[in-house]
């Protein structure tokens, strides 16, 4: 992968040079926390930003979309927010998110909702040291190898970026005067010390291996009811987690009956109706069997299929859940560790 | 212009969730609160050659009111037409039966695996099926009739709660006259006295089935939930394994293409590895049933 160096000090001026490409999204600040919002002056992009509240994957499925419009019996698909996007600052375990939705939305029956706005966006990253709720090495999302259009590493004085794809070529010759394709001897050792930095930070390690006959021999463990006992089921940690996918489908006629639009928006397995049938028997009625749903999609089912977990250590359902449930405390309680909750 | 759109790649040209308009053709009460349902798309030629397998599942798509997953009752041996057994039960089914002949509504489809009718070709076949279980079963049982020299022995055993509420109860009885399957019918309860066959439950006609090769033989059953487990335990007395053992699943579904993660079940998707799953898939497989 070709590797090239930017000034520091040019960053903001590459920033707006990466406008022409499309809107610039970016981590801005919000009260005591980050979210991905327009970065309309670039100097409003908060570098230092860790986890932003919502994931990125809000540009790829919208928290709410129409898919269609429809008129009588005709439906009309609906593109309306398709636009082209650079999304600046995604952190490694971030852009593994956003490679597992891919395997989800564009592999077997391509979404073509998804499709779209994946296409019209390109990836920028952004590496990050970590905080004490990052487990991304224990996932193995600390590091991203590709899948990124361009990769920015703090380097001293300088960012080493990576150019992961051919559009991610096309971005740097929006100002490529700002490069230097000149990697010394002493970037590489600075480098190789920002690794030893970023490893030496993290607080929480867990080992993920045979995660799914664990999670096998848990199935009737007394866990779930605990976890179950203190659990509000009030999906957040599905809202922020970079890899909950699952979706509800609503009509909204207006006022007429006669035409109105076909939307999607986020659900979570942790909501009471998630498996409720028409009829009324519900598949998942327990909140244990919830919460072990949800867990099982991350450190069993992805595993199984995959080969990895679709947990990418970002940290955010151990920043959100309102009772401190989080992979971590579950992961600890699976292994037979201490449980904090 | 059209070589070149054929060239493209097929997810290009066709978004999935998008409903296929077809033409409600005829509709007439089953019970009370099931009705049948004949659909086709309103194309001939198209209609005549939508592929699908017995087993396998369409979403209903009405505008302004929502979708819902419903198994196929026809057979593909019958092409031309799509048919439905629907129970009146939630919100797109209320307004389901509102609708009138000729009138349009959408259907996408056909999902899921079906029955794995190329293992099945050549063997003896047992199907059981207890009240609104024959939504998905007769499209097999059909089927089978249809290329019957390809099948071996045949077995079609039906249960319903009374006269009143067997579904298809005109064409039941005319297959049970046919000689080339044993049918049995019974009904748990007939207040009135014009039942003229067994009465009891559908387990009790298992007393009926002899002669068959049980290594050789796939057995089917769909139905109210509570039989599930003394049906199994039929078949598994007779000794036909348990991969061979059959039942289609219902979930809540949103896509039918394992996108939406209503009907997940461990590492598989309902709209996608299933419906249809064997006996061994419940057993090794957590939550299926």
């Amino acid at each position: 992968m070709k590797a090239l160096k930017l000034k520091r000090e040019d960053l903001y001026t590459y920033l707006e040079s990466l406008k022409s490409y499309g809107e610039l999204w970016g981590p801005v600040a919000k009260g005591e926390k980050y979210v991905y919002a327009r970065l309309t002056n670039v100097r409003d992009v908060a570098l230092e930003a860790l986890r932003t509240i919502i994931p990125p994957k809000k540009f790829f499925v919208p928290p709410r979309f129409n898919m269609f419009r429809y008129s009588g019996d005709q439906y009309t698909e609906s593109f309306d927010d398709v636009k082209p996007r650079v999304l600046f600052g995604l952190h490694p375990c971030d852009i593994q998110g956003i490679l597992i939705l891919d395997e989800l939305f564009l592999e077997r029956f391509p979404d073509p909702y998804y499709k779209r706005r994946r296409e019209a966006t390109a990836l920028v990253g952004l590496s990050c040291i970590p905080d004490d709720k990052c487990m991304a090495r224990s996932t193995n999302t600390h590091a991203v190898e590709g899948g990124f259009d361009l990769a920015f590493n703090e380097l001293g004085d300088n960012y080493l970026v990576w150019v992961g794809s051919s559009l991610g070529d096309d971005l740097v010759r929006l100002n490529l005067d700002l490069f230097s394709e000149e990697i010394e001897p002493r970037d590489l050792k600075t480098y190789l010390e920002w690794r030893r930095k970023r490893d030496s930070r993290y607080k929480l390690s867990f080992d993920l291996t045979g995660m799914p006959d664990i999670m096998e021999l848990s199935w009737d463990a007394p866990l779930w009811q605990e976890l179950a006992e203190k659990c509000l089921a009030c999906g957040s940690c599905s809202m922020v987690c970079p890899t909950c996918n699952c979706y509800n489908v609503r009509d909204v006629s207006d006022l007429t009956l006669e035409s109105g639009v076909r939307e999607r928006h986020w659900d979570s397995c942790m909501n009471k109706e998630y498996a409720l049938v028409a009829g009324g028997h519900n598949f998942r009625e327990a909140r244990a069997e919830r919460l072990k749903l949800w867990y099982t999609h991350k450190l069993k089912a992805f595993i199984t299929e995959y080969g990895k977990p679709s947990c990418v250590g970002c940290g955010r359902c151990i920043d959100t859940c309102p009772v401190n449930i989080n992979v971590a405390e579950v992961i600890r309680g699976l292994t037979g560790q201490k449980v904090t909750l | 212009m059209i070589e070149m759109n054929e060239k493209k790649p097929k997810e290009i040209a066709a978004n999935p969730f998008l409903p296929e308009e077809m033409r409600l053709v005829r509709r007439y009460d089953l019970t009370p609160d099931v009705r049948f349902f004949q659909v086709r798309p309103v194309d001939m030629e198209r209609a005549l050659s939508l592929k699908y397998n017995p087993g396998q599942f369409m979403m209903i798509s009405l505008a302004g009111i929502g979708e819902a997953p419903f198994s196929i009752s026809s057979t593909p041996s019958r092409p031309g037409m799509l048919e439905f057994c629907i129970r009146k039960v939630g919100r797109v089914t209320t307004q389901l039966f509102l609708r009138k002949e000729n009138s349009s509504i959408g259907v996408r489809g056909p999902y899921g695996n079906g029955f794995p009718l190329e293992k099945m070709i050549g063997k003896d076949i047992l199907i059981v099926v207890g009240g609104l279980g024959a939504a998905p079963l007769r499209s097999l049982l059909l089927y089978i009739l249809d290329n019957r020299d390809k099948f071996g022995r045949f077995y079609f055993l039906h249960g319903a709660k009374s006269p009143e509420e067997m579904l298809f109860r005109k064409e039941f009885f005319e297959i049970k006259e046919r000689d080339d399957l044993k049918c049995f019918l019974t009904v748990d309860k007939d207040e009135h006295g014009y039942w003229p066959f067994h009465k009891g439950v559908v387990t009790d006609l298992f007393t009926k089935v002899e002669g068959l090769d049980p290594e050789n033989t796939y057995a089917t059953v769909c139905g109210p939930p509570a039989m599930y487990k003394f049906v199994i335990a039929e078949f598994l007395k007779l000794g036909i394994p348990k991969h061979q053992v059959l039942m289609t699943l219902e979930r809540r579904m949103h896509c039918g293409i394992g996108k939406c993660g209503h009907c997940a079940i461990g590492p598989i998707y309902t709209c996608l590895d299933g419906p249809v799953f064997s006996y061994w898939d419940v057993l090794h497989m957590k939550d299926l049933i």
